[in-house]
């Protein structure tokens, strides 16, 4: 099943709207509730990413029997230092950020736990592509 | 405790899922950072915060959370409500500050998740 989604920069009152319908559609294949809730944070947390941060972007979401690929690519303007945006507690969120209840420095590093193998690619002035599989441990489709 | 002795236990009032106070709620966490909520592994436990935003009610789906007690009398927006009776989410609302709500309802058992 290959599904993709647009993502608004900077509209936080639809944020989390892609997640829900992802959500709804993993739940239909009957995916374990502790496979659904891990994919459906680390997505969340790379939406909201999306939202807050970049000039706006994709969600392509790939579902296959015994694994979940989920791709979240935006346009830019990209991750300077990423071992740094890995760290916990590490942000550079806007206050707007910040109200919405995100923006303390934990969204990457909750994406990297949720996630079976995560990939991510980035440059200062260029896209972020992130990449996440998660294995599924059963599914009906 | 059931939803019905948080509401009473907080002087709370329900805005919406009044039809889901019989249910059982044994774990609470307060707090205003969704990121923090989004950790938590543990089900059906009941989120008290005060931040009153989409995203509030967007985090306590994604984390599979049922029970939202908003503190210091904030006004969820009817968006909010729409939202939370889309997924079955009840929404209870005090005058009670964080703290003291988080402490009357530990008082009367409802146990932290840390």
């Amino acid at each position: 099943m290959h599904v993709t989604f647009k993502v608004t920069a900077g509209d936080f009152s639809n944020a989390g709207k892609i997640s829900s319908s992802i959500k709804t559609l993993l739940k239909q294949l009957n995916i374990s509730s502790v496979d659904v809730k891990r994919i459906i944070v680390a997505l969340y947390e790379a939406e909201v990413n999306v939202v807050a941060h970049s000039y706006g972007g994709e969600v392509v979401c790939d579902i296959e029997p015994h694994q979940a690929f989920i791709q979240v690519i935006d346009t830019g303007p990209g991750i300077p230092d990423l071992d740094l945006a890995m760290t916990e507690g590490w942000s550079t969120a806007t206050a707007e950020v910040r109200e919405m209840g995100f923006g303390a420095g934990m969204g990457l590093p909750n994406i990297r736990k949720n996630t079976d193998e995560l990939s991510i690619q980035t440059q200062a002035g260029g896209h972020t592509h992130i990449m996440m599989r998660f294995y599924i441990s059963e599914g009906t489709i | 405790m059931t939803l019905r002795d948080v509401v009473e236990i907080v002087q709370g009032t329900v805005l919406c899922g009044e039809e889901f106070l019989d249910r059982e709620v044994k774990l609470g966490f307060a707090s205003d950072l969704m990121s923090d909520v989004l950790t938590l592994l543990a089900d059906d436990i009941l989120l008290i915060t005060g931040l009153s935003n989409n995203q509030a009610i967007r985090t306590a789906e994604m984390s599979d959370i049922t029970q939202i007690l908003f503190v210091r009398n904030k006004k969820p927006t009817k968006t909010m409500i729409d939202l939370a009776r889309e997924q079955n989410i009840t929404i209870i609302v005090t005058a009670c500050s964080m703290f003291k709500s988080s402490g009357l309802l530990y008082q009367k058992g409802l146990q932290p998740i840390y």
